[in-house]
């Protein structure tokens, strides 16, 4: 299953719902181009949403560090939404829990910037 | 019970054998009685093997082949895998939790292996290469 991504804007926070996988390959690339394109386009408030995304390998993970951290540096704030069970049994493997910021609530996500 | 209980491949180094290998050891786990937690821990941990050996190993280089074996019997599900590269010193590789590590791009392929796998051994073959060991203990029903 390959990874799909639709962007939209809520209460001038851009938000991305993304279904499939993101593993090593075109699925990873697409989320790189997709939060490179926002940056561009000057977002500064992304919210991740990741509630159909079912698998995510490391260089998946890899990828979101990237956009996390490339949008960082350009005065943008990255926040998961959603996160599924056995993907947030991977950021607490990683560690990355501690990195990301991960809520569960649309109205929530959008209001905590 | 099937009596699908080894197999054998040589894989080329291409993004496809990734896919390939893990849909493969996930039905063979199936197969043999494991439980969806761990049908989903042996596909991540051999996908993260196996994507090493394509990408850092042979360098998606056509010319070299990932070889693949996986057995299982009423012990342990095993899987072999040996690449056609350099080499690596597993020490060599900084923990991917520590500090500024936590933030790099790469680098927890082997932290994921160990944590769906009780045990993994990387070593070099003979001749050139690195073989990478994993075994997951058989607690049927267990995850």
């Amino acid at each position: 299953m390959s990874l799909s991504t639709e962007v939209r804007e809520y209460s001038g926070v851009t938000i991305v719902d993304m279904t499939g996988r993101i593993t090593l390959g075109e699925e990873s690339g697409q989320v790189r181009d997709t939060v490179r394109g926002l940056l561009e386009n000057g977002a500064t408030k992304i919210v991740l949403n990741l509630g159909g995304v079912t698998y995510i390998d490391s260089s998946g993970l890899g990828e979101l560090v990237s956009a996390y951290t490339t949008s960082r540096n350009q005065g943008c704030e990255i926040k998961l939404l959603n996160v599924q069970a056995k993907v947030q049994d991977l950021l607490q493997i990683t560690k990355l829990h501690t990195v990301f910021h991960c809520l569960t609530d649309e109205t929530e996500a959008v209001t905590s910037f | 019970m099937t009596d699908c209980r080894k197999l054998r491949l040589s894989l080329e180094s291409t993004l496809d054998s990734i896919d390939a290998a893990e849909l493969i050891v996930q039905r063979l786990a199936e197969l043999n009685g494991f439980n969806e937690d761990q049908v989903h821990q042996i596909g991540m941990g051999v996908r993260e093997t196996v994507a090493n050996a394509v990408k850092h190993g042979n360098a998606f280089n056509l010319a070299k082949r990932v070889s693949f074996d996986a057995a299982v019997d009423e012990v342990a599900f095993e899987v072999t895998v040996t690449d056609q590269g350099a080499g690596f010193e597993p020490e060599d590789i900084a923990d991917p939790c520590e500090g500024d590590n936590l933030l790099r791009a790469s680098g927890r392929g082997l932290l994921m292996m160990k944590a769906f796998f009780d045990e993994v051994e990387v070593g070099r073959c003979a001749g050139t290469g690195t073989r990478v060991r994993l075994v997951k203990y058989c607690a049927k029903g267990a995850s």
